[in-house]
């Protein structure tokens, strides 16, 4: 595996999460209050992202690749460590897993108890600021991933096919069957993607500071697992640790518990 | 007004640093730190892996602690 697909897995993957979300709003905007507004909340959202890129896509990859590379790597590195923060302690059972059929049913109850008012064409003002604000929330952070992650590594065309790739299977996904994607493994996949935006902030951070890899891009392809293998390592601590869903049981393999808790 | 200032800035440290200030300081030092040992003949790549081999464990500890 190159350094060029380890970008289209990490940009891929880490739309897809930000996808699921915003789907899961609209298809709960659009359940509970109106269809039209729904999807004139995502259509408005995704012109306000469509502007977002074309004035901030030029722009991104004009600025000097180190001084890129050290904030983006900082930034990444802090969403990494969060993210995989995060996974951790649900796959060790400190924290309740990510339950997209449980936001769903949140979602819907705080829709339908919200009175109806149309605005202008927008048959019901408060389905469309939901769907607008969800898409145009985690679009823009699918739009940083796709601008960050393929600027660093000169090749914002991939990422952006990785990224256009990701909505348009999570989108067509939710059309389909209009309903939470819920078997989507979505704790398995934050999981996944805070592994690989911690390896990317980390290699990125420390170019930008100044440092050099050995092996230049090819010290991804060992950190990747390096940082997968000690997560891994931490969720079979965690789980025996008070709290932890493993404490009175026998060993069990950290890789399969992550899988099987998703 | 400062309602709305104190949102939008409420909403940046949620975006930026998250749960754990730590995390977000420690990193930022690890930054700082390979910075200056890079403008040595140390080599300095070594040195954010191992920032994060210590900042995950204890932000893992400090978060199992509190429940």
């Amino acid at each position: 595996m190159g350094s060029s697909s380890a970008l289209f897995i990490a940009v891929f993957l880490a739309c897809v999460v930000e996808a699921v979300e915003a789907t899961t709003i609209v298809l709960a905007a659009g359940t509970a209050r109106d269809w039209r507004s729904a999807t004139s909340g995502m259509a408005g959202a995704l012109a306000v992202l469509a502007i977002i890129v074309a004035a901030l896509g030029p722009a991104v990859s004009a600025l000097p690749l180190r001084g890129l590379r050290l904030v983006v790597g900082a930034l990444l590195l802090i969403f990494g460590l969060q993210w995989l923060r995060k996974a951790i302690l649900r796959a060790s059972g400190h924290k309740a897993l990510h339950d997209e059929d449980k936001i769903f049913a949140q979602q819907l109850a705080a829709a339908s108890a919200q009175a109806r008012r149309q605005a202008g064409l927008v048959p019901d003002w408060y389905g469309f600021t939901l769907s607008f604000k969800g898409v145009l929330l985690e679009g823009l952070e699918v739009v940083f991933i796709v601008l960050t992650f393929g600027a660093n590594q000169h090749d914002i065309g991939l990422a952006a096919i990785a990224g256009a790739a990701a909505v348009v299977v999570v989108a067509g996904a939710g059309v389909a069957i209009r309903s939470p994607l819920s078997r989507v493994p979505e704790n398995s996949l934050k999981f996944i993607v805070g592994i690989m935006l911690t390896a990317f902030g980390a290699f990125w951070g420390a170019e930008g500071a100044g440092a050099h890899w050995p092996g230049s891009d090819a010290a991804l392809l060992a950190l990747i697992p390096a940082i997968a293998a000690f997560a891994l390592a931490l969720v079979a601590v965690m789980r025996r640790s008070p709290g932890g869903s493993g404490r009175h049981q026998t060993a069990v393999p950290a890789a399969a518990t992550v899988a099987e808790r998703s | 007004m400062l309602r709305r200032i104190k949102a939008f800035g409420a909403f940046w440290y949620d975006f930026v640093i998250g749960d754990d200030w730590l995390v977000a300081a420690g990193v930022v030092l690890a930054l700082a730190l390979t910075y200056a040992l890079s403008r040595t003949t140390v080599p300095a790549w070594w040195l954010l892996p191992l920032a994060l081999a210590v900042l995950l464990p204890v932000s893992l500890w400090r978060e199992a602690r509190k429940r």
